[in-house]
């Protein structure tokens, strides 16, 4: 049954829409609309056409509301998009509201009884009844629930023409070697396909059509590249305490050492995981396990990082490598657990009492995820030092499309460590002298066999020697030197990209996920002919780039998603001779910023 | 010329595991504490390059310090030197560590971490330097302190102890001592069987506070824990390397032999008491609460727990020090990952 709504009339009229729309589910969490979803995204992508999928659920296990956006876009544009033009409305609890966010003309699939058609009659609805076809798809009425959702995979397929093939092959990798299951739910997808040949006659214009646009690439979550990035940097002490949207970062991990880092003959194992009883265990184990030479990490969020202030400034002063990733969600306190955002920029940057400023990652993509993990490790060696990698909610927990990772082109760079024999050549050991002229001190490790390896570390005051001291002049050459080290970084962290535009008056600076919603809107300021250069920051401190190109425009916008504006702020702090030029475009309600967010922000404050 | 001073069975001298003077008030009970740890250290013949000494934050967490110069030692944060130390252990599990900690830094601000160290068994000696108050800032009550145990100032302790060996042993601790640091030939033969145990070796040992917490009405004075401190046994320990026989009258002696072939001999007293007997020990514990008695000896050993190493699987060599060619898995095993999120 379908109801065809004024509103979509127009739309027809104006042809078909091919491989631009955005679908959203609205189901119940707990439903198994994961795996529906799952499959959905996968079985377009297979038919070549870029595809990006958001997950926006609440902090609970079963029964609340949750939503899946599937974003299609021929032009590769992955960013959350505001409107969605097909909604499924599987949530009796929700659907009300959920239609009435349509725009007019959208397309909304929805179980009969709803009868969704009366709140919008703008809107081209497509009713189904749901549950007289789960019944057709089983007996059992556990996975008549379950199989609803395939009901409406078909349904979509029907719908948009999407290969019936690709939905095979993407069912058989999500119930991987479950035959019984592969059946099932191929079953559920043929029958709300066929019912939808046979019942509902297409009037909206939205399809797809195979592309060669995804050929070559993988779908992957950002923390699932971080735990990738962290395997292949060779990781060997993880600790962890369990935190949403951090939690799977590890998980991952787990599962990837143990499937790649157990000695056959031995069956030993090259690493060791702790899940520990907090946040103040976990950086405690990991900076006592870098201390003693391991490649170290922790993965928290937020509340996490709080609590780990206080080791952070202890491995920031005694100068310890360690990695520490935060998967950012909404703050302060508990805030909102499931949504995303980058507000921890400053706080982590900042991390202790004391003066503190630690080296800070920031990646803006799934690629990045794994390749800065790496880096990551390599710097928390080179400089002694904890290093953050700064991700968010929705580059860690949604999946995206990249291009595939690189295997690691350098060896593995444990720093200054000196052996006993680099002692005797050296004649001597001092664990806090700038021998180089860098910064960066030298250090041994326990169990070293010589009679001048050892020092004693401590988070009090202490000079060269590591001996302990309350000399006014031995604190500020410790922390003049800790600057020194900081300032040295510069050269090493990874620099912004900048990518200028010819008579571009405007610069846009933005950094980690926020990128995918810039990119586009700088070809949506384009066609309203705003010219825009941009340049997107890696990490702190801040590289050369930065003064460059704010000097080589009028004024810069620095879009972020936190209330604050704190990468502007940081900005103003790093070039206040130039702070005037330095504007803020900010998204802070926790859902990923969109690039019509950061268009109209922008044209607002042009106008 | 003077003689040679005597060398232990690797060939150095006491001096070799002395560490910094010690800057804590002249008599106070850690230094005595420190003495033994040396002591130990020596007569074991440890290499002093394969220890790592940990410490929490306050008088007893200074001590490392004062011992072993030639070892790597590591003052953490306050409460936190359990973690800092299930760290160390897993990124080289061939070091020996020894963790000093206080009654504040242990019953107080680090009695989770303290929990969770000794329910993983992570293999460490771990001493508590207790003398129920707080000697850097000026002596407040700990979570040690008896009920009734008066403060320098005249204030009466109104809270009940909190007793770290009967916690410890109720969380799983595989060898549990309590000591006296005005008992040196008790301590060192303790400290020398932690060193032996492959877990964790938890000490409590009283160590009065001289300026804050010697005085009369204290439970932890040196005159106080001298009148009531009541041996479980008198305690042995023969290392593997030197194997005594001494005869004993049949049935008076209990042999406990650990890992590495080393023996406790536990020489019983008037008391009859078996420190493999888990639920003995928390009821010998409780009593001694409720009669007022300072008991002290080797409370619990049980030598067939796997220690944390064991449990996490790791191989002989230190995880810190693997090379690339086994920490970085091959292109391929990165090519097969690929392969499957396509």
């Amino acid at each position: 049954m379908n109801t065809l709504a004024e509103g979509s009339k127009e739309k027809l009229e104006q042809g078909r829409v091919v491989n631009d729309f955005s679908i959203q589910v609205a189901t119940v969490n707990g439903s198994g609309s994961q795996s529906s979803n799952s499959v959905l995204m996968r079985s377009i992508f297979q038919m070549g056409i870029p595809v990006s999928g958001k997950n926006l659920f609440p902090s609970n296990i079963a029964g609340l509301p949750t939503w899946f956006t599937i974003r299609v876009n021929k032009d590769g544009y992955i960013a959350r998009k505001a409107e969605t033009e097909i909604l499924i409305a599987m949530n009796p609890q929700t659907a009300i509201e959920d239609v009435k966010s349509l725009s007019s003309g959208a397309v909304c699939i929805s179980p009969v009884e709803l009868r969704l058609e009366a709140i919008r009659t703008d809107v081209l609805h497509y009713q189904v009844p749901f549950s007289e076809l789960a019944a057709k798809a089983s007996e059992n009425m556990k996975l008549r629930k379950l199989l609803t959702n395939m009901l409406y995979v078909g349904i979509v397929a029907e719908l948009l023409n999407i290969d019936h093939a690709q939905i095979e092959t993407s069912i058989a990798k999500q119930f991987e070697g479950k035959t019984k299951a592969i059946d099932l739910n191929l079953n559920a997808v043929k029958i709300g396909r066929d019912w939808a040949r046979e019942n509902l006659k297409k009037q909206d214009p939205y399809a797809v059509e195979p592309m060669n646009k995804t050929q070559g690439k993988i779908i992957i979550d950002g923390n699932a590249a971080a735990a990738l990035g962290s395997l292949f940097a060779g990781v060997t002490v993880v600790t962890w305490y369990p935190i949403t949207p951090s939690s799977s970062l590890c998980e991952q991990l787990i599962d990837y050492l143990k499937a790649y880092r157990i000695e056959k003959e031995s069956g030993k194992a090259s690493f060791a995981v702790i899940q520990a009883e907090d946040e103040l265990a976990a950086i405690g184990m990991a900076l006592g396990a870098g201390w003693a030479g391991a490649r170290s990490m922790t993965s928290t969020s937020g509340p996490g990082i709080s609590l780990m202030a206080e080791f952070t400034g202890y491995g920031y002063f005694t100068e310890i490598p360690v990695v520490i990733f935060d998967v950012q969600r909404v703050g302060p306190s508990t805030g909102l657990p499931t949504r995303t955002s980058q507000a921890d920029l400053i706080s982590a940057h900042t991390l202790s009492h004391g003066d503190t400023k630690h080296i800070v990652l920031l990646p803006g993509s799934v690629a990045e995820c794994y390749e800065m993990a790496g880096d990551a490790f390599e710097l928390a060696e080179k400089f002694q030092t904890p290093i953050f990698v700064l991700t968010d909610l929705d580059l860690g927990m949604n999946n995206w499309m990249s291009d595939p990772f690189v295997y690691p082109t350098k060896p593995i760079n444990r720093g200054k460590v000196m052996t006993a024999a680099d002692i005797d050549k050296a004649g001597k050991f001092e664990r806090y002298r700038d021998v180089d002229g860098d910064g960066i001190p030298y250090r041994t490790l326990p169990g070293t066999d010589h009679p001048q390896a050892a020092y004693f570390t401590r988070g009090s005051g202490h000079n060269e020697k590591a001996g302990y001291t309350e000399k006014p002049e031995d604190y500020v050459n410790l922390m003049d030197r800790l600057e020194k080290k900081f300032q040295t970084a510069r050269a090493f962290v990874p620099p912004s990209v900048v990518s200028l535009e010819k008579f571009a008056i405007i610069g846009l600076i933005a950094y980690g996920s926020s990128d995918f919603a810039v990119e586009e809107a700088r070809d949506q300021l384009k066609v309203a002919n705003i010219a825009t250069s941009y340049l997107r920051i890696k990490a702190l401190p801040f590289t050369d780039e930065l003064r460059k190109f704010v000097e080589g425009h009028d004024h810069v916008y620095v879009i972020e998603q936190n209330r604050d504006a704190q990468m502007r702020d940081l900005i103003r702090l790093e070039l206040p001779d130039l702070a005037m030029k330095i504007r803020s475009v900010k998204h802070y309600d926790g859902l990923p910023i969109d690039a019509r967010f950061v268009t109209d922000a922008i044209m607002e404050q042009e106008r | 010329m003077t003689a040679a001073p005597p060398t232990n069975r690797i060939g150095l001298t006491l001096n070799d595991y002395k560490g910094a003077p010690s800057t804590l008030c002249d008599g106070c009970g850690h230094d005595a504490i420190t003495a033994q740890i040396i002591k130990a250290f020596y007569e074991l013949g440890t290499e002093p390059h394969m220890v790592a000494k940990l410490s929490g934050i306050g008088c007893s967490s200074k001590t490392p310090a004062y011992f072993l110069n030639r070892s790597h030692g590591f003052n953490s944060v306050h409460g936190r030197m359990p973690s800092v130390a299930t760290g160390v252990s897993m990124a080289n599990h061939t070091l020996t560590m020894i963790g000093v900690s206080g009654d504040g830094d242990t019953a107080s601000i680090g009695l989770g971490q303290f929990c969770h160290l000794v329910r993983r068994n992570v293999p460490m000696i771990y001493i508590i330097e207790n003398n129920g108050v707080y000697g850097l800032t000026k002596g407040q009550f700990s979570a040690t302190a008896d009920l009734g145990s008066k403060a320098k100032s005249g204030v009466m302790n109104e809270l009940p102890p909190i007793d770290l060996c009967g916690l410890a042993i109720e969380l799983g601790c595989s060898f549990v001592g309590r000591s006296f640091a005005g008992d040196p030939k008790q301590l060192v033969a303790l400290l020398k069987a932690a060193g032996s145990h492959q877990g964790t070796a938890v000490i409590d040992v009283i160590s009065p506070c001289v300026t804050f917490n010697n005085h009369e009405g204290s439970t932890k004075s040196y005159k106080y824990a001298k009148e009531m401190e009541t041996p479980l046994h008198e305690l042995g320990y023969v290392p593997f390397f030197e194997q005594i026989s001494v005869d004993y009258e049949p049935g008076s002696v209990q042999e406990v032999e650990m890992h590495d072939g080393s023996k406790i001999r536990l020489k019983k007293t008037d008391r009859d008491y078996d420190p493999t007997d888990e639920i003995n020990a928390i009821v010998t514990i409780k009593k001694a609460h409720a009669n007022k008695e300072f008991l002290t000896g080797l409370l619990y050993i049980n030598e067939n727990k796997e220690d944390f190493t064991t449990i996490m699987n790791v191989g002989d060599a230190a995880l810190a020090t693997l090379p690339e060619s086994i920490t970085r898995p091959p292109k391929s095993a990165l090519d097969e990952i690929m392969a499957e999120l396509m």
